[in-house]
């Protein structure tokens, strides 16, 4: 008999979580039922899922066995092997990370019914934490966009003010944890689509450095700047899943490493950070975001850190190089979908090839289309040299602006978004200038280094958020910087709407 | 546009594919790279598919056997290799590029300007432009032909398998040096042991002749290395004509037509493919050092040149018999197994290159041939038929060893020997059984051998008095002789016999 759990515990923590399962106070089926509940009654108006796994229950009850197992046997063993540090926790994954049986859509009409035959790495190392894959999150399609507008499945909107986006492009994870439709939430991240939504959502969104998550399973946009990132509403909770982190024999990209995340100290002492002169200088930022940038650094002033502004002039080409490349490397990653193996198909019959992959293709959505468009173009002989490679030099170049302001500093400080969570609708009409309020995010992609984006304040009932970017392999101390601000601004800042 | 066009300066150029048919697993998933004879579709991966979010996983042997051929052909090897995306859209490319090695931005495919020379042609030396590690595509099958299917199957079967490109200046005159290099290229192939080049489509070619200053034509599409003689030797002709009446001719690909034996022009294209190279984001740079190279190097086994020198001065073979042996790395083998049993290489050696190869032509064409060429070809090539492989399979180095012997040591003579060689291609008897169960060996007694010669004699009038002065018609007796002993007539004995009963004739 299942009975629902109070809804204020839809807002616990995964580690909260975890201790409430393993001595048995609340039953995992119980808790995955309320959750499942409260999306079907309030998803119909946030639209965080593309598809919500109808064997998530039947996982919990599983779960639930192994538990009582374990508790009556040797108590003081793991259940079901591993140390399942996330034994239970629903967790939300973006819809273009492959989950073995659950279609996976990318939000693209191109792979509406697409079911993958296998789970992508971090998935399975999650699951093999014990999290239960409550459902599969929406987004913009294949990645491409900073709002979650553009997905085939129409917008998420933002749980916070349902008139405005949730980010992008993973907005449904974003809003399914502000909404408590997950506890934890997996999304990926070329140029920002973790740390925006994690910003306008008012959440925790890390992308780590590059290589540390395994890519294998996480549908490729832009394979030099991809990384599956992690939203949380606690600093804890990133903790825990990175121990999805580490070398993948699938992944040639991927990194080894043992990150030390244990989360004690809770303050700043000693630590510098950059603030970059071109940001807080751009006329791109709204007033509120300048005035919560001011106020997070007279925070960690207070906990202990040193700021001091330096000026990174070659960030100037940050937006151009970040789109050419991601662009290029698009039309090369998405240049398999054409019906023939797998995805949305046609009869063939008497159809020429050209035809059938023109007709097959038009499917992609319009945003889509203009990316794989651009970035055919880039790549085009004759122009190779003209946008690509310029575009790689760039990168090179902001990639070593960045270690050498990181020699001095430990992190570098900007606000995630230079804007507020703009209206449905609001932007998307003008592609330029929605590509524009990446121009904070970019740079840590290009560069390969991590971002923490930290839900800081409210504006007006929205969210802001600060971002924190560390030399590779710095994810242990954004964390610090996190868990000391957490700490700091406790009650001041509200990471659900619960 | 003035000239004769026999004057012409003939250039003829090569890009030949082979598979790395050694490797257990194809060359980014661990798919067993052998895809022949299996149902279509089945020896495939989410990886070699090109599933969404899957990742190419570099085969590091397919790389060690790759710079192995690279140094074989004196090619240079590049500190940093890198893979690049070829990007087209074709039904049998799971992912709508292929992965492969580019070198206009920087010179980063495994080999880069080698070189080869041929023995066999007075020392020239063809050289190598570059050599690249790639992955092969699927194929389609088509209902009857290309042309009158209605549609296309696609077997992603062989999606993956390694292939390593190696592209040639053009330095070849005439189709002769071009099949000369593809038998040097095929045995080198076979000494390291990374392609099993009689595989069907394990070695493909594609040829391109240019004739003075004219506009270069690729030929695709050419299924054998004996179709690759025959395919440029028509586009020679083709132009030749096309020159004397004074026709320009086009830059075009054209395909060969091995029913007509003719190249036929392929499709016309609407345009210029560009296929948007791009270094491959998901496969880091690979670090080569001297180091490694020096290993690899030290690893390798005996090369072909290295063995003909080895049999020359080892075995005091002729140089030619070595070149032979060696060309086909089977017989040199048979030789150095042969020795096992009997240790007389000059002599095992002649035995092979004269007669077992003889046998190997006649039952079915040796060397290499080849499978359909990229993505336009036809699906299967010829193969090179069972024929000669047959024949090995029943006659071993042992064989030829105890054959040799026999006949070395007067126990049969060559007539018998030969009859011992064909009974053994067809039951594969050894020999020494053999002349066991021929029970007699020679016919080496006078009284026996006396009725035939005089048999001989009566019916060959002629012949006897030609014999009087002229010792060759004795052979002619001779030869009658070993026709009616069936072969058993101990030459030596009757040719004896032969020239006593002549002389008293005479007298």
């Amino acid at each position: 008999m299942i009975s629902m759990v109070r809804s204020s515990r839809l807002a616990l923590s995964a580690y909260e979580l975890v201790e409430e399962f393993r001595c048995g106070s609340m039953s995992i089926e119980d808790y995955m039922a309320s959750l499942l509940e409260r999306i079907e009654s309030i998803d119909g108006r946030i639209n965080a899922y593309i598809t919500v796994n109808e064997h998530a229950l039947e996982e919990a009850r599983k779960m639930d066995r192994l538990v009582r197992a374990g508790s009556d046997g040797n108590s003081n063993s793991g259940h079901g092997g591993g140390d399942q540090a996330l034994l239970g926790v629903p967790l939300a994954v973006k819809d273009n990370i492959s989950t073995l049986g659950i279609r996976t859509t990318c939000a693209s009409r191109m792979l509406a019914d697409y079911v993958p035959v296998y789970d992508a790495t971090v998935v399975k190392r999650l699951k093999g934490a014990g999290a239960i894959v409550i459902g599969k999150t929406n987004m913009d399609e294949f990645g491409m966009g900073s709002t979650t507008e553009f997905s085939a499945f129409g917008a998420t909107r933002n749980p916070w003010k349902e008139d405005r986006v949730a980010g992008g492009s993973s907005g449904g994870s974003g809003a399914a944890l502000a909404a408590c439709m997950a506890s934890i939430a997996l999304g990926s991240d070329t140029g920002g689509s973790v740390r925006c939504p994690a910003s306008f959502c008012s959440v925790y969104g890390l992308k780590p450095t590059y290589g540390l998550l395994s890519r294998y399973g996480l549908i490729s946009y832009a394979s030099s700047l991809d990384c599956i990132g992690l939203m949380a509403r606690s600093v804890h909770d990133l903790a825990l899943m990175l121990r999805a982190a580490g070398r993948d024999e699938h992944d040639h990209t991927s990194i080894d490493s043992t990150l030390d995340l244990r989360l004690e100290c809770t303050d700043l002492k000693g630590l510098r950070f950059a603030l970059i002169k071109e940001v807080m200088e751009s006329e791109g930022m709204d007033a509120p975001v300048r005035d919560c940038m001011m106020d997070a650094v007279s925070s960690v002033e207070q906990l202990g850190a040193t700021v001091e502004e330096v000026s990174m002039p070659v960030l100037r080409y940050a937006l151009a190089s970040y789109y050419t490349i991601a662009m290029a490397e698009a039309s090369s990653n998405l240049a398999r979908y054409d019906g023939v193996r797998y995805g949305h198909t046609m009869q063939p019959d008497g159809v020429a090839w050209n035809e059938f992959y023109s007709t097959i293709r038009s499917n992609f959505g319009s945003e889509v289309k203009r990316r794989i468009m651009l970035g055919t173009y880039v790549l085009s002989s004759g122009y190779y040299g003209r946008y690509y490679m310029k575009a790689q030099q760039a990168r090179a170049l902001i990639r070593d602006g960045m270690m050498m302001v990181l020699k001095d500093h430990d992190a570098v400080m900007t606000p995630t978004m230079p804007v507020l969570p703009p209206r449905i609708g609001e932007r998307v009409s003008d592609p330029l200038r929605l590509y524009t309020i990446d121009i904070c995010t970019v740079v840590a992609n290009l560069a390969g280094i991590p971002a923490l984006s930290i839900p800081y304040s409210m504006h007006d009932g929205l969210p802001i958020g600060i971002q924190f970017m560390a030399g590779h392999l710095g994810e242990p101390l954004l964390l610090r910087i996190a868990h000391a601000l957490e700490s700091a601004r406790e009650g001041k800042v509200r990471r659900c709407m619960l | 546009m003035n000239g004769s066009a026999d004057d012409a300066m003939v250039r003829i150029g090569l890009e030949i594919h082979c598979q790395l048919t050694a490797l257990r697993s194809k060359l980014f998933c661990p798919c067993p790279a052998e895809y022949r004879g299996k149902e279509p579709n089945t020896n495939v991966c989410p990886v070699c598919l090109g599933m969404p979010g899957t990742l190419p996983l570099l085969n590091k042997r397919a790389v060690e056997y790759a710079v192995m051929l690279a140094l074989a052909l004196n090619c240079s090897i590049p500190e940093r290799i890198t893979f690049y995306r070829k990007n087209y859209f074709y039904p049998d490319l799971p992912k709508n590029f292929q992965i492969t090695q580019y070198n206009a931005y920087e010179q980063a495919s495994v080999g880069v300007g080698g070189s080869i020379v041929l023995d066999d042609l007075e020392g020239k030396r063809v050289r190598i432009r570059r050599l690249q590690l790639e992955e092969d595509p699927g194929r389609l099958v088509y209902e009857g032909s290309i042309d009158t299917s209605n549609y296309a199957l696609v077997d992603y079967n062989r999606a993956g398998v390694a292939l390593v490109e190696i592209v040639t200046e053009p330095d070849f005159r005439e189709p002769g040096e071009v099949r000369v290099f593809l038998n040097m290229l095929a045995s080198i192939l076979e000494h390291l042991g990374i392609c099993d080049t009689t595989l069907e489509g394990a070695v493909r070619c594609d040829a391109n002749v240019s004739m003075g200053d004219q506009a270069r034509v690729e030929i695709k599409n050419i299924n054998s290395f004996r179709d690759v003689e025959r395919a440029i030797a028509f586009e020679m002709t083709r132009q030749r004509n096309l020159i004397s009446r004074g026709i320009e001719i086009r830059g075009e690909t054209r395909h060969w037509d091995d029913a007509r034996r003719v190249t036929v022009q392929a499709r016309a294209k609407e345009e210029e493919e560009d296929y948007r190279y791009f270094p491959e984001p998901d496969i880091p740079s690979i670090e080569i050092s001297r180091m490694d190279v020096e290993a690899i190097r030290g690893s390798m086994p005996e090369l072909p040149h290295a063995r003909v020198e080895r049999f020359v001065r080892e075995y005091n073979l002729q140089r030619d018999t070595a070149r032979v042996l060696v060309g086909e790395k089977v017989l040199a083998d048979m030789l150095e197994t042969g020795l096992k049993y009997y240790n007389n290489a000059r002599s095992i050696a002649n035995w092979i290159v004269t007669d077992l190869k003889g046998y190997m032509e006649r039952y079915g064409g040796s060397g290499v041939s080849g499978g359909g060429g990229n993505g336009n070809g036809n699906g299967d090539g010829s193969g090179s038929g069972s024929g000669s492989n047959s024949i090995l399979a029943k006659v071993t180095a042992r064989h030829i060893a105890e054959l040799a012997m026999l006949v070395d040591s007067g126990r049969i003579n060559r007539t018998v020997a030969r009859q011992i060689m064909q009974s053994a291609i067809s039951t594969g008897i050894l020999p020494s059984e053999a002349v066991k169960s021929m029970n007699a060996g020679m016919l080496s007694d006078r009284d026996e051998l006396s009725p035939i010669v005089e048999r001989v004699l009566k019916e060959e009038r002629k012949a006897v008095i030609d014999a009087l002065s002229n010792e060759k018609a004795l052979n002619y007796l001779l030869g009658k002789v070993m026709r009616y002993s069936k072969g058993r007539a101990d030459p030596r004995l009757v040719l004896d016999m032969l020239r006593e009963r002549v002389t008293r004739e005479g007298k």
